[in-house]
This record gives C-alpha cells, structure tokens and sequence, in this order.
C-alpha cells in the first residue's frame, strides 16, 4: 500500500466539499456578526457613562479570558438546562460571533482612540450631532486602518471553526476525519482539509490587503 | 445700550488644584474684535474653549447674545445647561483652531457642507453654492475638489475659516491660527481675517501671538496673565504705554523675540 492514493483523494473530494461549504459559511456569518457586534461593544465602551462603559469593559475581559470550546458548550449544552434550547448551527455561529466580537472591539477601539481630539473639537464646533459626528466623521477614520487587524481575526475564526465539531456541525475537518475513520485512512483527507485552510487563508488575505487599500484609498488617509 | 455679544460673569476654570481662570468677567459687544495675548499658561486659549463648549467651566456664568450659554432656566431656577441647551446656544458660534482640524476625508467643499446639511438642515445643493462663495472669499475657488493633504498649512487654514463661516456664526473664536504655519504663509491666513473684520458683522475674539496684527486690527487687546486679565484697552494705549508692569515685561520680551 502506498503512502499516498490518489483514489482515495477523489473520493474524499465530495465529503470535503461538503463540509467546506460549511467552514465557509460559518466563518462568513459568525464574522458578520463580530464586525457588527464589535463595533456596538466599543461605541458603548466609548459611553461617557463610567458605569455602562466598565461594564462593557469587563464583559469583553470575560469573553477574551474564558475558551471559545468552553463558551459554546455553556451555550450549547448548559442552556437547556434552563431551558434555553438553541440549535447547534445558530449557537455555533452566535458564539464564535460573540467571542470574536469582543477582539473586534479591542480592534476598533484602538482605531477610535487614534482619532486625534482635534476631530471631535470640530465637531463641537460645527454642532454636529454625536450620531452624525460618529458616523460621519470620526468612524470613516477610525475603521480603514484596522481592516488589517480585524482582518487577521477574520483569518483566526476561519481557522477556529473545527471547534463547531464539539457541537455536532459537520464542518470541514470533521468530515475529513470522519473520511478517515470509515476507511482507517486518514492521510489524504486530513491532508486536503490542510490545503484547502492554507488556501482560504491566503486568499483571505489577499482580499484583506485589498479592502485596507481601497478603503485608505477611499477617504484619503495614509 | 444691548447686551453684549458675549458676557463672562465670574467664571471660574480650575483643572483640580491647578486655577486656571479665576473669576473671570469680561464683556464683549456685538462687532467687537477683541485679541487675547499673553504668557503660556495664562488660560487665554481656555477663554475661548469654555466659549465653545469643549471645556466646562466650574463656576460663574457664560451668556451670548443675550442668552446663558452654561445654563438654562427651569421653573425659574438656574441649573447646568442640557445637551440640547448648549447645542442650541454655541450654534451662535464658530471656532477656528491652531491646528486646523479640518477633516481629512472629505474636500474642501465637503468640509465646508457637512454641518450647513447636516446640521442647518440645507439643502445639499444650497449648501454647496453658500461654501463655493465662501471658498471664493478666502481665495480658494479652484480648490474645492482638494482633499487637505494636498493643501498647504495656510490653504487648509482658510478652509477651515470658511467652514466655520459657513454655519453663519455671530461670534468667531480664532485660537492662534497663525502659530502652526509656516512664517511665509501666515499672512495669507491674516488677510482672510482682515477682510471678515471689515465686510461682515461678525464678533470677534481671538488668541494671538501676531502682536502686529492685533494692534492693528483690534478694537481692544486684554492681557491675560495668571488666570485673570491683568489689563485691558485699545491696542495703542496697551502696546505703547501700557499700565501693568507684567505687561510691559510681556510685550518686551515679545518683542525682543522678534
């Protein structure tokens, strides 16, 4: 028997797919949710409100210092306990958005913060309404050079998502592995599920470094 | 005789246990230029910010126009200003800053249309013929669509003066505008301001180090020093035989400086 069987690579090809569409979908839709619930997590860290704006803080402490296996498992296995039954899919993809939202906060509130004063000066002046002085001002420069930063998360939940296989999601390298166990041949498979990460990965990537350019492009800042 | 443009009445600015203004009054009528000069340290730019809302005073009392600006009147009583309040009262308001501040990602006529739309409620295409005659104004009509990295320090300097025109003040705050340029290009920025002087009616207050320029232009000069006006009144008399002697040692050492 050889070390390597192409066979067994054409075979695996269907499964991997499978599962592939999965790790992508996961990844895609837990990060819409880290973009958008990170942004919500800093602006409230932002508060003028030194309570509400330590409590924030303390949460995202707690989510970053807690295992993101650990936070689906309470959500997952925990909650029915009480009562609270969440699908597998939707408290997979909530709480990898969650935990990684705490990140992205961390992300944006260093953007925020390298805002220079005089911005929010200006908007004084001017009268500009917190709501528009945030959206239209201070954001559009807070955001376009974090996108490599918040892009490297990106890349760091794609890489997570085998995680989901605690709870029972048919993702990627547990369908690889699965492949493995029926033929109690695992090279190939693990091998392509391997290939098929690295190959996201970098193309990811390329397509952060793209949106970083075209958004320093876009408003002009350096 | 009207209330004054702008009134002080006791305010008091501390930063813990630092004073930093001391029981300030200072009244300044409508059309009135008046330049601030003093040491570092003397809460001359403070004066200005307080105006602006971006600092809160401790004590004493702001009016413009004729109305507070830190409080507003409830059943009778007076009690700190709201949001609303003071949003309402600093629109009366302008400021140009030190280091311009203007916003980076937009252009010159998107600096000078964000507020006059967003706040004013204009209409976009009003807002943009109203910041073209202003840019017009300050001489720079050719550089609408330039973002203000590709400005010079006195060019982004008068685009900040045309936006904050451009939300029609009553009052205009210059905090030392000239002192972040280069010497070649400050004069371009105090024509623009001379010529506001003499076509608009407008308050002005500004903080200065361009002692030529405040003799010349103003109505009166107030010598700030140690958190209080050590001396007030027409420039020729405070710049040629001034009374305080803080303010003889100030102004010769200004002048020996060049």
């Amino acid at each position: 028997m050889s070390i390597w069987d192409w066979d067994y690579v054409w075979e695996a090809m269907p499964y991997l797919y499978q599962g592939a569409i999965v790790t992508v979908q996961a990844t895609f839709l837990g990060f819409a949710i880290a973009l958008v619930l990170g942004l919500v997590f800093a602006l409230v860290r932002q508060s003028q409100n030194r309570i509400i704006s330590g409590v924030m803080a303390e949460i995202v402490e707690f989510i970053r210092s807690t295992p993101l296996l650990l936070q689906i498992f309470f959500v997952y296995f925990v909650g029915p306990q009480f009562g609270i039954v969440i699908p597998a899919w939707t408290a997979g993809i909530g709480v990898l958005g969650i935990h990684y939202a705490a990140y992205c906060s961390e992300c944006y509130r260093a953007g925020i913060e390298n805002v220079d004063g005089g911005q929010w000066e200006a908007c004084t002046a001017l009268n500009l309404s917190m709501a528009r002085a945030w959206r239209v001002i201070i954001l559009p420069q807070a955001i376009p050079p974090i996108v490599p930063s918040l892009g490297n998360y990106f890349i760091g939940m794609f890489k997570d998502t085998p995680i989901l296989a605690a709870i029972a999601i048919l993702e990627m390298l547990q369908r690889a592995k699965n492949f493995g166990a029926e033929n109690y041949r695992y090279i190939e498979a693990i091998t392509m599920a391997g290939a098929l990460y690295l190959l996201f990965s970098l193309v990811a990537s390329v397509i952060v470094q793209m949106i970083s350019l075209w958004l320093n492009r876009r408003y002009h800042l350096q | 005789m009207s209330d004054p443009m702008v009134r002080f009445e006791n305010v008091t600015k501390s930063y813990g246990a630092l004073t930093v203004l001391d029981q300030l009054n200072l009244d300044i009528e409508r059309n009135e230029k008046v330049s601030i000069i003093g040491p570092s340290g003397s809460g001359k730019t403070t004066v200005l910010r307080m105006l602006m809302t971006l600092e809160r005073i401790n004590d004493g009392v702001i009016w413009v126009d004729g109305e507070p600006l830190t409080h507003m009147d409830r059943n009778g009583t007076m009690v700190k200003a709201s949001e609303r309040h003071l949003r309402r009262v600093r629109g009366k308001i302008g400021m140009v800053f030190q280091h311009f501040n203007l916003f980076p990602h937009m252009t010159a006529l998107q600096n000078c249309i964000e507020a006059p739309v967003s706040v004013l409620g204009l209409s976009r295409a009003e807002a943009e013929a109203r910041a073209a005659e202003l840019l017009d104004m300050v001489g720079l009509g050719d550089k609408k669509g330039h973002f203000p990295i590709q400005m010079s320090g006195g060019q982004k300097q008068r685009v900040a003066i045309a936006r904050a025109l451009a939300m029609r003040p009553k009052v205009m705050l210059f905090d030392e505008v000239t002192s972040a340029l280069d010497p070649e290009l400050v004069g371009e920025v105090l024509n623009v301001i001379r010529q506001l002087g003499a076509e608009h009616d407008l308050t002005m207050l500004m903080v200065t180090h361009q002692m030529g320029f405040a003799k010349e232009f103003s109505d009166r000069v107030c010598f700030f020093y140690g958190g209080k006006i050590a001396e007030q009144g027409p420039p020729d008399k405070l710049f040629n035989d001034p009374d305080n002697d803080r303010t003889r040692q100030f102004l010769s050492a200004v002048l020996e400086a060049g």
